[in-house]
């Protein structure tokens, strides 16, 4: 238990950078989704294959590798810094790579959303002459998202705890990289171990229980 | 609903602003890849000298696979351990016991709200200790993934059995079978069908998940592909990304077709009562739209570590 005590603070610290690489994440990767079903279902084929491509390969490719590549290989390799300073270029490259990965199941999530809007609404919508923009944005998308408010949870939550894997993109100072560190110095520690698993379930417990009442709230009644 | 019905069935000008469209994603797409291409190129990662250790069989006999190996060895092991874990404590969560029930409940909860690589670190640091001094990666990453994954299975397995039809196990209860056999005769095997495509995408899941190893330097595809191999063939980074992502993705995409080849059969089938329940991994909407077994999202994101 002192041990716990005694790596308290740094726990924290590290457990306040998972917080706000899923704060980034969910953000940026609820955006990237929604442009990537809007272009799985576009009307220009060009687009469908390119986005289905997208999906595909990233969501096939593990998250280890996609961190791994992001860090040693663009970043590195190819020279793409967001700043000057290590840890902060590492925190914005994790950021990157964890929602380039969370938006292929963003837009899993939609476009399963946009299955279950019934034929009627769509057929309804071409019939009152909008486009495909407009019942796209006013019609489908907008029950589409009602309908995966609980699947878009999960998704959340999975990249809540994915953050843990930013240890592979360099970035050494959320609560995974501290817990190893701790434990390197103490050797396995049960309390350590518990109070980190306790912080995350105190972040994606509420977070399941929200957008579970949400789902419900919102539940388009048919 | 298929795509087809979010647009009407071009008319010429339609057609017409469609083929611009058509050009201008294709100026764009084309434009990204050109970027990625130069950008690639201006930093020399199109040289032939690089691209050459893999054209080498002795690249990828002493490095791509070996580590090919340690991946589908331990996602091997771990499948199975899971599949077991998977079936001892989904059926514990049915058991009529409530001190089965419970325990076996908040085993899976715990397990399934874990972050896999907390759990993966844990083991490996507290098997020394408990275990004297070796190599524990392999075990670490076999049971990390084995408590995870089991437990995701566990559900699947939980909503495998309670999607068979209430009416089977009633006439089989009314014809004299007891619990035992009316699980194992008539409910297990029905269930069994609705979940093979659920189980395969976890499946999908595991294999994704053991390159987590190469955290702890478990010796998998990530880890000779990406760490040593580049070490050997110095500047060959970014070739050895781009050919081990390509196997990872083969391998998934294989394991996927199966699974959705799976479904289509299953849902075929007429020797089940019981509808294929969604992939844990995605979203349980449909017909019920949330309120399937799985629905509510409460608890653990499945699927995507």
């Amino acid at each position: 238990m002192e041990d716990l005590i005694r790596y308290a603070p740094d726990l924290a610290l590290g457990f306040l950078e998972n917080i706000k690489l899923s704060i980034v994440g969910a953000i940026t990767s609820l955006i990237l989704g929604t442009i990537l079903v809007a272009m799985r279902v576009s009307p220009t084929p060009v687009l469908r294959v390119a986005g289905t491509f997208y999906v595909n390969v990233i969501r096939n490719t593990p998250l280890t590798l996609v961190l791994a590549f992001s860090a040693l290989g663009l970043s590195d390799q190819l020279g793409l810094v967001f700043s000057a300073e290590p840890r902060i270029n590492s925190f914005w490259i994790v950021a990157m790579g964890l929602s380039a990965y969370t938006a292929a199941f963003v837009c899993e999530a939609l476009r399963s959303g946009i299955n279950t809007v019934p034929l009627g609404q769509a057929e309804a919508a071409r019939a009152i002459g909008l486009t495909f923009m407009q019942s796209l944005r006013m019609i489908i998308l907008p029950q589409a998202f009602r309908a995966v408010v609980a699947p878009l949870g999960s998704v959340m939550i999975a990249m809540i705890k994915n953050t843990t894997v930013a240890v592979a993109g360099g970035f050494a100072a959320e609560s995974a990289a501290n817990m190893k560190e701790s434990f390197d110095q103490v050797g396995a520690s049960i309390p350590i171990f518990l109070g980190i698993v306790v912080a995350f379930m105190a972040v994606t417990l509420p977070v399941g229980w929200f957008t579970g009442r949400l789902a419900r709230r919102l539940a388009v009644a048919r | 609903m298929s795509t087809s019905v979010l647009f009407d069935v071009p008319g010429p000008r339609a057609r017409t602003r469609n083929a611009l469209l058509t050009v201008a994603s294709v100026i764009l797409v084309g434009a990204a890849l050109y970027g990625i291409y130069s950008g690639f190129d201006a930093k020399g990662q199109w040289r032939a000298e690089i691209w050459q250790p893999f054209l080498e069989w002795e690249t990828w006999e002493f490095y791509i696979f070996p580590g090919l190996l340690g991946t589908l060895r331990a996602a091997a092991v771990a499948s199975v351990l899971a599949l077991v874990f998977g079936a001892v404590f989904g059926l514990a969560r049915l058991s009529d016991h409530r001190w089965i029930r419970v325990p076996a409940g908040v085993v899976v909860e715990v397990f399934r709200a874990i972050p896999l690589l907390l759990l993966i670190f844990f083991i490996f640091y507290l098997a020394p200790a408990v275990a004297g001094p070796g190599d524990y990666t392999f075990m670490a990453v076999v049971v990390g993934l084995m408590l995870y994954n089991g437990s995701v299975l566990a559900e699947v397995v939980r909503a495998g059995v309670l999607s068979v039809a209430k009416g089977q196990s009633e006439a089989a209860y009314a014809i004299g079978m007891r619990k035992n056999q009316v699980m194992r005769l008539v409910l297990l095997p029905q269930a069994v069908t609705a979940m093979m495509p659920a189980i395969v995408s976890q499946l999908v899941v595991l294999l994704k998940d053991t390159a987590l190893g190469y955290i702890i330097a478990y010796v998998d595809l990530l880890n000779t592909g990406f760490k040593i191999l580049p070490a050997r063939f110095f500047g060959s980074l970014i070739p050895a990304a781009i050919v081990i992502g390509v196997i990872y993705v083969a391998l998934n995409m294989a394991l996927s077709f199966l699974a959705t080849w799976l479904e289509r059969r299953s849902r075929r089938s007429r020797k089940t009562s019981a509808a294929p329940i969604e992939p844990p991994g995605q979203p349980a909407i449909g017909a019920g739209a949330g309120t399937g077994p799985q629905g509510g999202g409460v608890a653990a994101g499945r699927g995507m570590e």
